[in-house]
Parts: C-alpha cells; sequence; structure tokens
C-alpha cells in the first residue's frame, strides 16, 4: 500500500511536471515574427513609440467586444503622413483583425472600433508612413473569464439586423456643434463620426463534433466611407472584427456635403447608403 | 517500451483512483422541496480549486425517473451529483435538462450521458454549443487546469424546448419553456407542478452579480412574465433558493439601472469604454463579484441599446 502511494505521487509529479510544460511552452513560441512574415512579408518594423498609440483595456471584459482605440502621433509639422494602420490580434484564430486605409486628404488622427479577443494576447499596430517604413506599437490584452465567448450572442437579431446602416455625428469635447466648423480653417473643422453595420459576423471556425453544426464564415470584409467623392477611410476586415461593425473616427472636414458608406461582406452582399454630413441617422 | 507500458499501467491506476474517490464523495444538497434537491454553488469565478462548482444544480424524483437539472461545472462534480442522486433513489435518470449552455452548468454533463438518458434543452442550445464549445474547452482548460476539463464534452440536447414541453417523471410533471433572447439565447426554466417549485436557471440572480451575455432589453421584458408563473419557491441559477416573485425584485433594479446609465451615456455620445467604466456604478455594494462582471455587463448592453 505505501508503495503503490509512493509510485502514485511519482505518477502525480511527472504529471505536474508536464502541465508546467505545456504552460510555458505558448508563450516561448511568440506568433510574432511568423506574423511579420505572414502579414508584412517581413519588411523591417520601425520602433512607433513617436507615431502610433493603441489603446485596449487590460483584461477583456467581454471576449466579443473588446474596445480598441489606434491614435496616430505625428506632430503637426511632419512631412510624413500615416497611409494605413494594420491591426494585429497574435493569438486570435486569424491575427489579421484590420487594415485602415486613411484617406489622402481627410486628417483621420484616431479611429476606434471593437474586436474579438480568444486568448491572453499581444495585440500590435502598424502604421505604414508615406516615406514606406513600418512602424510597430503593441500592447497586451489579457482573455476574458467566465461564459463570454468571442462569438455571436443572439444569432437571430443578428440576422434580423443585417444590412442596416448607421451614421451619427459628433460634437468634439470644446468645440461648438460640427457646422460650425465648416470653412474655419483645419483646427476647427475636426469631426468625429461612427459607422455601425448591422451584421452578425460569424467566424466559420466552429464545428461540433457530434452535431456536426457548422456555422460557415460570413463577415464584412470590406468597408469604404467618403466625404462627397474624397475617401475618408477604408477598412478590410477579418473575423477578429466583432458583430456589429462599428467604426468611431475623426476627420477633417473638406466642406463635403454628403457622407457616404459602402460595405461588403464575403457573401457578395453590398450595403451602401448616404447621409447629410450634419444629420445623424439611420 | 517495457517502462512506457509501465507508466502506461499507472495512469490507468492513478486516473481510476481518482474517479473512484470522486464517486463516494458526494455533492452536499438539501431537500428545499418534497423530492427536489438542490445543491447551491460556491459565489465565485470557476477556478481548479472549486471544480467550477458555482452554479446551482439539482434534481428532481419522480415515482417513475428522475430528471437532473443541470451538471456543474467539471465532470468531476458532475460524479458528485450523480452520487448524491444514488444515495437517494435508483430510479433511472431520463432527463438531463439544461437551462442553458454556460460551463458552469453543462460542463458536468458527460457524467450522465448513457443510454435511456436524454439530454434536454432550449432549440437554439445546440448552436450556441457548436458555435462555443471548442472556445470553452480551450478557456477552460487555461483557467482551471488540464485536469479539471478532464472528460468535459459538449453534450447536445436531442429534446429541444420550443415553448412548452412538459416531462412527466411519473406522476410528477415539469413544464418546461423555452425564453426569447435575455441571459443568453437559450434560457430555459422548469417548474415542477405538484411542488410549485421554479428552477429559474441564470434568469435570476440572487446575490451574484446578474450577468449578461444575451439582451438586456429582453431580459427585462422576461422578468415581467416570469413573474407572472405561479410557483411558490425559485432556484436561481447562482444564489439561495428564494421566495417568489419577490426574489426577482434586485436583479430587475439592477438591469433598470444599467440600461438606463447606458442610454444616457449613449444620447451624449459617450464612448463604449466610458460604459464599462461608470455604468451602473451605483450598484457596486449591493452584490458579490460586481468587478468581475459589470464592466462585461455594460459593454454588451452598450452594443444593444446603441441600436435603438
Amino acid at each position: 500500500m505505501p508503495g503503490r502511494r509512493f509510485r502514485l505521487l511519482c505518477i502525480a509529479s511527472l504529471l505536474s511536471v508536464m502541465l508546467v510544460d505545456a504552460r510555458v511552452a505558448p508563450a516561448a513560441n511568440d506568433p510574432w515574427p511568423g506574423l511579420v512574415q505572414d502579414i508584412f512579408n517581413n519588411r523591417p518594423m520601425n520602433d512607433g513609440a513617436d507615431v502610433i498609440a493603441i489603446e485596449m483595456p487590460y483584461r477583456a471584459e467581454d471576449a466579443a467586444i473588446v474596445p480598441v482605440t489606434l491614435r496616430t502621433k505625428l506632430p503637426p509639422g511632419d512631412s510624413r503622413r500615416v497611409v494605413r494602420i494594420t491591426l494585429v490580434i497574435d493569438q486570435n484564430p486569424a491575427p489579421m483583425a484590420a487594415k485602415f486605409e486613411l484617406g489622402p486628404d481627410a486628417n483621420v488622427t484616431e479611429i476606434s472600433t471593437r474586436v474579438r479577443v480568444n486568448n491572453y494576447t499581444d495585440v500590435h499596430a502598424v502604421a505604414e508612413l508615406s516615406d514606406g517604413k513600418l512602424y510597430m506599437t503593441k500592447t497586451y490584452v489579457k482573455a476574458s473569464g467566465g461564459c463570454s465567448a468571442p462569438a455571436t450572442k443572439v444569432a437571430d437579431d443578428a440576422k434580423s439586423r443585417l444590412g442596416l446602416m448607421r451614421y451619427r455625428q459628433f460634437a468634439r469635447a470644446g468645440e461648438g456643434p460640427a457646422s460650425q466648423g465648416l470653412g474655419q480653417g483645419p483646427a476647427s473643422a475636426t469631426r468625429e463620426a461612427q459607422i455601425m453595420i448591422g451584421h452578425p459576423s460569424h467566424s466559420g471556425l466552429q464545428m461540433d463534433q457530434v452535431t456536426q453544426l457548422y456555422i460557415p464564415a460570413f463577415f464584412v470584409d470590406q468597408l469604404r466611407l467618403w466625404q462627397d467623392d474624397s475617401l475618408v477611410l477604408a477598412m478590410e476586415g477579418g473575423i477578429s472584427i466583432s458583430e456589429d461593425p462599428n467604426i468611431r473616427f475623426t476627420y477633417v472636414s473638406n466642406g463635403a456635403k454628403r457622407f457616404r458608406a459602402e460595405a461588403r461582406d464575403t457573401e457578395g452582399h453590398v450595403f451602401q447608403k448616404e447621409w447629410k454630413v450634419d444629420d445623424s441617422g439611420t | 517500451m517495457t517502462h512506457g507500458v509501465s507508466i502506461l499501467a499507472l495512469l490507468v491506476v492513478f486516473a481510476t483512483s481518482t474517479l473512484a474517490q470522486a464517486q463516494q464523495q458526494e455533492l452536499t444538497v438539501s431537500e428545499v422541496a418534497p423530492g427536489i434537491f438542490v445543491h447551491q454553488g460556491q459565489t465565485a469565478l470557476m477556478t481548479g480549486e472549486n471544480d467550477g462548482a458555482t452554479a446551482n444544480i439539482g434534481f428532481i424524483i419522480g415515482e417513475s425517473a428522475v430528471a437532473v437539472i443541470d451538471t456543474g461545472g467539471s465532470v468531476r462534480e458532475g460524479q458528485r451529483l450523480l452520487t448524491a442522486i444514488r444515495a437517494r433513489t435508483g430510479k433511472p435518470i431520463r432527463y438531463v435538462i439544461y437551462t442553458h449552455g454556460h460551463p458552469d452548468h453543462v460542463f458536468g454533463g458527460a457524467a450522465f450521458a448513457s443510454d435511456g438518458t436524454e439530454f434536454v434543452g432550449h432549440r437554439n442550445l445546440p448552436r450556441a454549443l457548436a458555435a462555443r464549445g471548442a472556445f470553452y474547452l480551450d478557456a477552460f482548460r487555461r483557467i482551471m487546469g488540464a485536469q479539471s476539463l478532464d472528460g468535459v464534452r459538449m453534450i447536445p440536447p436531442t429534446l429541444l424546448v420550443d415553448g412548452t414541453v412538459e416531462l412527466d417523471l411519473g406522476a410528477r410533471i415539469l413544464t418546461l419553456k423555452s425564453w426569447p433572447a435575455a441571459h443568453s439565447d437559450n434560457d430555459v426554466t422548469v417548474l415542477d407542478e405538484r411542488t410549485k417549485t421554479l428552477f429559474a436557471g441564470d434568469l435570476l440572480f440572487i446575490g451574484h452579480i446578474p450577468v449578461l451575455d444575451g439582451s438586456i432589453r429582453g431580459w427585462l421584458a422576461v422578468i415581467d412574465e416570469l413573474g407572472a408563473l405561479s410557483a411558490q419557491r425559485v432556484i436561481p441559477g447562482h444564489g439561495p433558493v428564494s421566495e417568489w416573485p419577490g426574489a426577482l425584485a434586485d436583479q430587475r433594479r439592477y438591469l433598470e439601472t444599467l440600461a438606463a446609465d447606458v442610454r444616457k451615456l449613449v444620447a451624449r455620445g459617450a464612448p463604449i469604454t466610458v460604459a464599462a467604466d461608470t455604468a451602473a456604478a451605483s450598484e457596486r455594494p449591493r452584490w458579490q463579484l460586481f468587478d468581475d462582471y459589470n464592466a462585461r455587463n455594460a459593454t454588451t448592453a452598450f452594443s444593444e441599446i446603441e441600436w435603438e
């Protein structure tokens, strides 16, 4: 009997060693170098601390809806501009979450959206400047606990909202109503707006082994926003963007009267809508 | 080679001995009404130390059969529930009823999987388990440790509740009802007609802050309808067995406060992050695990209410 107990203890410690090893392994196996190769073709990454900032909560509260804000930091006199920003969630099943193209004349300096976070992960933001160089910054997010999952919450509702688009214009802090900014120089013409698109954004990765129930991938993969005919912002999205994609951003008005949005999903649906610039609406 | 075989043999000995231990130790249950037994879960997050035993789970004994209502947060908890059942009756377990698909309610299912036992759940439950099952297994392996996840598998229901279903345990009718999206999009309640005892699942939290994983507007609407059910006592998904329908009041106040605060923030153009930091702050002293779930509830509520 004591012999058996001893053997069990040995096995138990053997098992715990194996468990510890398994836990250490993912950290040692940093996916980032591979992602730089796959997504950025191994181009050199420069320190982006003075170029771009990324803000996320330290812990993903709801795994399906984790807010992220990207902020450009180039000083006003800098001759370079941010051409695109790529958002990478290293440990997600599809790490490339979104690629934002910033309109050449829109001076977008802030973009907020919401993403799914599957695991404890680094999140990288990579800005490409007009000098052709890449600048990287990163943050770290703890996975959510509890029963939240990076999946659609109410599948039926998400379907019923499919293709609905909403536009909203916000007053900027410290400024009057947006309309006062028209034609009054660059500072006062900064606006903040938001586009919401109803879409279930099924990631399509899940299959139940017993029921063989399978939810095919179905998400918004392209979004373009214009003021009149001038591009403000475009997004190439993946399955890491939360359901009902929601983009809030700042830009500088060119005096346009119309704001226009076009979204496309992976089944080829095209959703288009336009609004008067100063009217929030559906 | 010989070495490998002997280690394997020892592993088998080890595994069977833990299994046997688990089966011997029965889960604490109390008889809240004649023939209705409930284990009150800890008000805590699921961990390896607590075997994921955080939800209220139970069983009902009829003249000819037994129904299990939720299976706990690990196979070990499920097995201990099974031991508690077998200490009281030898009747067959004909039904395992899932009140919804969250890990603390379904992870113990494998302990009850056998021929003769039918798994019962909301018509949306198979879809939810398919969409989330693999993620839950990965995430909780991380949170609770691999050993706690031993044997856990998602067992989709084959008897689906869409509206109302009556199950007969022999001179004992259970009325099951499926609800529109509220706490989750697959909530089911179970009413024992003989004793007017209601298993509310996570449509009701008491003491433990309510957790929103469905629709806040849906949940508030469901609370009104729930209150009309003719029950005398309720077993919430989390918290003590309580009088009906007075037990709904605190949860209603929390959800109404959260919805009102979020609505104000949406109206004034605040971003979702501000909702996570500030909405329903006045409720903090009134709930356990507030800091673990309130920011999440606010985030979820915001993403729904901004579409109003």
